[in-house]
């Protein structure tokens, strides 16, 4: 009888515990009860529960803990200073799955909000025990255990170093070819952490073949998974020529392009962000983009969306531009100058502008083609007017003033120029004035519209300071032109000539 | 005798003091006879001298002569050869650039700046971009197109299982059912549904088991393929099963209606 009664005891001892550990897990899924939760010492409580005697309240106190400390930084680290990680770390190699993925997702949780913290998991060893859950066969360990890796790997280049000397790669590249798509999505978004660093850790990371699988799953329906696959081939091409070669050689790039289409906005943008990293290190890798339609399916990206997403699509136009007049002829005869001009006026962003502007001056300053291109877009008075503007941030400005000098040391375009005679500061003046310099003596048709444009008058009326080089552009345009002109359009020329009535004596 | 002896000895004194005399007239002239004597030896070896020396002069200049003719002779013909080797090198070397402008001429329109593959370049890559632009675009609508196929399926889906859920809304003769009031010109389009939903009692076995084939006419699907994975709609056709299906024991009769 007694034997019974103390049984039952202990029962229901278990049961309360069980319930407690429920109950604390479901309301830590709710995030205003963290407060509370914590004020009332939950932490404390927990800690024991994770040793317990039955597997089930383990799980469940595990999980309650990733949830409390997912929340906020302070949880996680009194999880840290609790010295929960040791026990947390040493129990992963031994228990059941469920248990593995409460586990892997306490560790997740904790190293997810600073470096710090992160390097505290990794002092305890957690990376190794993560790298053996790698190993397993359940698919739902492999994912926790891969998201733990890749949000420690995001901090810094030295944990992103221990989680790769743990041996992590080869695995995660094996996680990458099983059929789960949560399990992809995961393993390629913890390849990307780890290569975005450097250059070495890249290296790493396409030693281990990475590169074919991520190309493989390009095509994949699934928008999340694409998205995570294009960051990881930029975050792989952006270090160095070498690794963008090797990108380029998986031959992504014609069903790249297709999904530059697709629904999801993020994907897009991110095939934006693997050009861009591709086409900025050498003119042969911009070919290749550029051969197989990269730069139409660009501009048209451009032309759907709007904000922050633009900024790569603008950057890689200007990488491409900046290579040779090849390239830049390219850009231009894919209609990407009334694009960039559409982007100019439409964005508010000085940052945007400012690589807009950039992009600008890389089209234009090859030949006079080129800036006769920028010019008929009507760029000028607008790089002006943001070179201008007192609200423009500095590196705006610096921008703007640097694409519009390079391109109009190009630029022949006459009826173009023509509107920045007006109002502009004397170090743009000059430019223009000596374009206008170098055209009007060998072009009589021009010279006529010079004239009745009323350029000639507002040439006049600038003042320059005689020896300076403006004033000898100007003594070089005045001596295309007949000396009545120049004096009937020189400022004051009728008082002379009133003057002159006034004297005259008729004979 | 005596006068003889006398004049012998003044003779004598007088010899004596002759020789006495032109002894020292010739001592005192000595030196300068001696000096006039030197002198005119040395003029003459001199003269002598000066004579051979003419000679070997002579001797020499021509000696010279010939050499330095000799000797300007084949520096002259070998400075004709040089001037020689570098007009025929100047004119090679101007044949050489000729050739190498030409070349150069071409290799550079051929291979570096060539114009016409430039232009045929940017043409070829305008037309690729025309093609990409509509590929794409048709991608996309392709790729539209079969998510709101996907959509449409799923909503039809939806639709058929409340149907099926809402089977007892079904109006009778004695009472019209909630879709189907007698204010409405005709009925709504869930009591069409609920007309031809089947109702099944549901049996211990998975509806999933029963293989039923569907030509439902989809109200409001045009671009439908037909196929619902349904298993609650009637079909007007005979079931086409691959095996005859039991109806389940003990189920009441199932009312059909059309």
């Amino acid at each position: 009888m007694s034997q019974r009664h103390i049984i039952q005891v202990f029962e229901q001892y278990q049961k309360s515990r069980m319930q407690f550990v429920q109950t604390v897990a479901d309301l830590a899924s709710r995030p205003q009860n963290i407060e509370m939760l914590q004020n009332a010492g939950v932490m404390s409580m927990l800690r024991p529960l994770m040793l317990d005697v039955v597997p089930s309240i383990q799980q469940t106190a595990a999980l309650a803990l990733g949830r409390l400390a997912d929340h906020s930084d302070d949880l996680a680290e009194a999880v840290v200073k609790e010295d929960i990680l040791p026990q947390l770390v040493h129990s992963l190699a031994s228990q059941n799955r469920f248990y593995k993925k409460a586990a892997a997702f306490v560790l997740r949780a904790v190293a997810k909000h600073s470096p710090e913290l992160s390097q505290a998991v990794v002092a305890c060893g957690g990376v190794d025990a993560l790298v053996l859950c790698l190993e397993e066969f359940d698919p739902g360990v492999k994912e926790a255990a891969a998201w733990a890796l890749g949000f420690i790997a995001r901090h810094n280049a030295l944990l992103s170093q221990s989680v790769v000397d743990a041996g992590a790669v080869p695995l995660l590249v094996l996680c990458l070819l099983e059929p789960e798509m949560a399990l992809k999505r995961i393993a390629a978004s913890t390849l990307s952490d780890i290569s975005k660093h450097t250059p070495e850790l890249a290296q790493t990371v396409v030693d281990c073949g990475a590169i074919a699988h991520l190309a493989q799953m390009i095509l994949n329906p699934d928008a999340k998974l694409k998205r995570q696959v294009f960051s990881a081939l930029s975050q792989i091409s952006k270090h160095s020529v070498s690794l963008a070669e090797m990108v380029i050689e998986a031959e992504i790039f014609p069903a790249a392009v297709a999904c530059l289409r697709d629904p999801d906005e993020y994907v897009r943008k991110n095939v934006t962000t693997l050009m861009r990293e591709v086409v900025k290190h050498t003119p042969e890798l911009s070919q290749v983009i550029v051969n197989c339609g990269g730069m139409a399916a660009v501009i048209d990206y451009l032309g759907n969306c709007r904000g922050n997403l633009r900024l790569p699509a603008i950057m890689m136009l200007g990488y491409v531009a900046a290579h040779s007049e090849n390239l830049a002829m390219a850009v231009i005869l894919s209609k990407g100058v009334p694009q960039l001009a559409l982007c100019l006026s439409e964005e508010s962003e000085h940052h945007i502008k400012a690589a807009t502007a950039w992009s600008i001056g890389q089209i234009g300053h090859h030949t006079p083609e080129h800036a006769k291109a920028v010019a008929t877009a009507h760029l000028l008075p607008k790089l002006l007017e943001l070179y201008m503007d007192a609200n423009s941030s500095e590196d705006l400005q610096a921008k703007s003033k640097k694409a519009l000098k390079s391109v109009l040391q190009k630029c022949t375009y006459l009826p173009g120029l023509e509107p920045l005679l007006y109002d502009v500061p004397s170090n743009i003046l000059k430019h223009v004035v000596c374009q206008f310099s170098k055209v009007l003596p060998h072009d009589s048709k021009a010279r006529r519209l010079f004239v009745t444009s009323g350029g000639l008058k507002k040439l006049q009326e600038i003042e320059a300071e005689p020896g300076s080089l403006l004033q000898e552009h100007i003594n070089a345009i005045n001596s295309c032109f007949p000396e009545e002109i120049v004096r009937y359009y020189s400022p004051g020329y009728s008082e002379v000539l009133l003057e002159r009535l006034e004297n005259y004596q008729p004979a | 005798d005596m006068a003889e002896l006398l004049k012998i000895k003044s003779e004598a004194e007088d010899f004596q003091s002759e020789y006495f005399y032109r002894n020292s007239q010739a001592e005192e002239k000595r030196q300068k006879e001696n000096q006039a004597a030197t002198q005119i030896q040395s003029w003459f070896r001199a003269c002598k001298v000066r004579a051979y020396f003419s000679h070997l002069h002579k001797k020499a200049v021509i000696i010279q002569k010939i050499w330095r003719g000799f000797t300007a002779r084949a520096r002259f013909r070998q400075m004709v050869k040089a001037a020689y080797f570098i007009m025929k090198m100047n004119f090679y070397e101007e044949m050489a650039v000729r050739i190498q402008r030409r070349w150069r001429g071409f290799f550079v329109r051929k291979y570096i700046h060539n114009f016409y593959a430039r232009k045929s370049y940017l043409e070829g890559l305008f037309r690729k971009n025309e093609l990409v632009r509509r590929e794409l675009d048709e991608l996309e609508e392709l790729q539209k197109r079969e998510r709101d196929c996907l959509e449409m399926v799923k909503e039809q889906t939806a639709k058929v299982y409340q149907a099926y859920r809402l089977h007892h809304l079904l109006s009778t003769k004695q009472c019209p059912g909630v879709f189907n009031s007698p204010f409405r010109s005709a009925p709504h389009e869930m009591e069409q549904l609920l007309r031809q939903v089947k109702y099944q009692a549901p049996t211990r076995l998975a509806p999933g088991g029963r293989a039923c084939l569907l030509g439902m006419p989809g109200p409001a699907a045009p671009s439908f393929s037909g196929t619902l994975g349904s298993p609650w709609i009637k079909t007007t056709q005979t079931r086409c099963s691959s095996r005859p299906i039991l109806p389940p024991i003990g189920s009441k009769k199932q009312q059909v209606r059309w």
